[in-house]
């Protein structure tokens, strides 16, 4: 049963707590709830979905009871929690051949939170300044700004920690090196940032440039997108790291996870070469046998959640990503550490019974 | 020329308005000529515009002519003038 009107929340939980604090669970866990009563009252396939997965679902006591929908939902249905009139972005996933891609409808209000959200979570990593930004990607990915792709929209938000953007790519992946020499001999004696992703920074970049003796040790760099690719060439992260250093001097190097479909909530990796969810997010990993949390190490599903999107029912996600919480060494309050290992082979999880209900219900 | 018809024709430039079109009440993704890439092309020209340098906050922040005021005003800008 969908929440009677008078119970919806008519106020947006705002972000400030989140903003002011360090990481807690229980304002998160808060923030959640909020979403799931948001979205019941606003979204009716959400609410049927709840209403038949989660039979008398009120509210969930710790985050792991936090309501999910599997990504694909958002591929073969139309989510969203707002008017048609009040979407002002339409975003869409890269989508891997064949497949439909995820459409992720924003509001100017989400759109505004994932901006908050992203810039207060990087600039712990890049302070408060712009810095000269190169791109490695073509200026022709921002071509229609009202329906970005999961790159095109990825570019733009990090468009934000820059000035002076220069875009080292053409459409055709080729490298502009003389547009790079030009920008570092600009640029290069004080930090600058370097955004791309983790494919197109090694394959149309680093191959380009390396042993041409490019200096890039004042550059950091923030890539994303995964590693499926890459480690056909047999490179992971810290191959990817050591190269690069090794050829470049670049030693300032950050990974992030992120998707589409909960743009802001991104996980960033720290020092300790692991990701680490922002003070709006909040990962789990869940045992594809009975979907319960896995143990610490051990390798799952992984479920994402958000405290952001207000246009469409994306708090709580489960992907079709792999990967494991790094077990805790006994020091207690470290941060949660998550490692992505890979993708749900043949994806959609299939396995699961519950899609099918998923699809029944969204469809009704 | 004052600061205020200044930054009026750095909205102009940037979102392909006419300065004679309705500005002070503009907001950010309010009109479809201000979505994120015109938004770049707007710090750019306040930037060039008034000599300033615009951190990560004032260009999340920068959402409505009258927000831009604010900036500018924080940034030493005497918008009054």
């Amino acid at each position: 049963m969908t929440p009677a009107l008078h119970d919806a929340p008519t106020a947006n939980p705002g972000l400030d707590d989140l903003l002011a604090g360090t990481r807690n669970e229980t304002i998160l866990l808060k923030h959640l709830n909020d979403l799931t009563d948001w979205h019941r009252a606003r979204c009716p396939a959400y609410g049927r979905l709840i209403d038949v997965i989660y039979p008398g679902f009120r509210q969930a006591r710790t985050i792991t009871e936090v309501p999910y929908l599997p990504v694909g939902l958002f591929k073969t249905h139309r989510l969203a929690s707002v008017p048609e009139e009040e979407i002002s972005v339409v975003l869409t996933s890269s989508g891997t051949t064949g497949r439909q891609p995820s459409r992720i409808y924003l509001d100017r209000e989400t759109a505004r939170r994932q901006s908050a959200a992203l810039a207060h979570t990087m600039s712990r990593l890049l302070g408060p300044q712009r810095l000269p930004m190169i791109v490695i990607d073509s200026k022709g990915v921002l071509t229609d700004p009202d329906h970005f792709s999961a790159r095109g929209a990825g570019v733009m938000g990090m468009m934000n920690f820059g000035r002076r953007h220069f875009f080292a790519l053409d459409d055709h992946m080729n490298l502009d090196l003389e547009g790079l020499s030009a920008f570092l001999g600009e640029n290069c004696s004080r930090s600058f940032l370097i955004f791309g992703f983790t494919f197109m920074v090694w394959q149309y970049f680093y191959r380009r440039i390396e042993g041409a003796g490019i200096d890039l040790s004042n550059g950091i760099l923030v890539h994303s997108g995964g590693w499926k690719k890459l480690q056909e060439q047999s490179v992971g992260n810290a191959e990817f790291k050591r190269r690069l250093h090794s050829s470049t001097g670049l030693s300032r190097i950050h990974n992030f996870y992120g998707m589409v479909e909960q743009v802001g909530g991104v996980f960033l990796e720290g020092s300790d070469g692991f990701l680490h969810p922002s003070v709006f997010s909040d990962v789990i990993v869940r045992n594809p046998l009975n979907w319960q949390e896995a143990t610490p190490g051990s390798v799952g599903v992984i479920q994402v959640l958000s405290s952001l999107p207000l246009s469409y029912p994306g708090h709580s996600i489960l992907t079709e990503d792999l990967g494991f919480i790094v077990p805790a060494d006994g020091a207690g309050d470290r941060e949660k550490s998550l490692v992505v290992t890979g993708r749900v082979p043949s994806s959609e999880l299939r396995g699961c019974s519950d899609t099918h209900a998923y699809s029944a219900a969204a469809a009704s | 020329m004052n600061a205020k018809s200044n930054l009026r024709q750095s909205f102009a430039n940037a979102l392909n308005l006419r300065n004679g079109d309705e500005i002070e009440t503009l907001e950010y993704r309010g009109i479809p000529q201000w979505n994120s890439l015109a938004h770049m092309q707007l710090v750019q020209e306040i930037e060039t515009t008034f000599d300033v340098m615009l951190d990560t906050e004032d260009v999340i922040g920068l959402s409505s002519f009258q927000k831009a005021l604010g900036i500018l005003s924080k940034h030493g800008i005497d918008i009054t003038a």
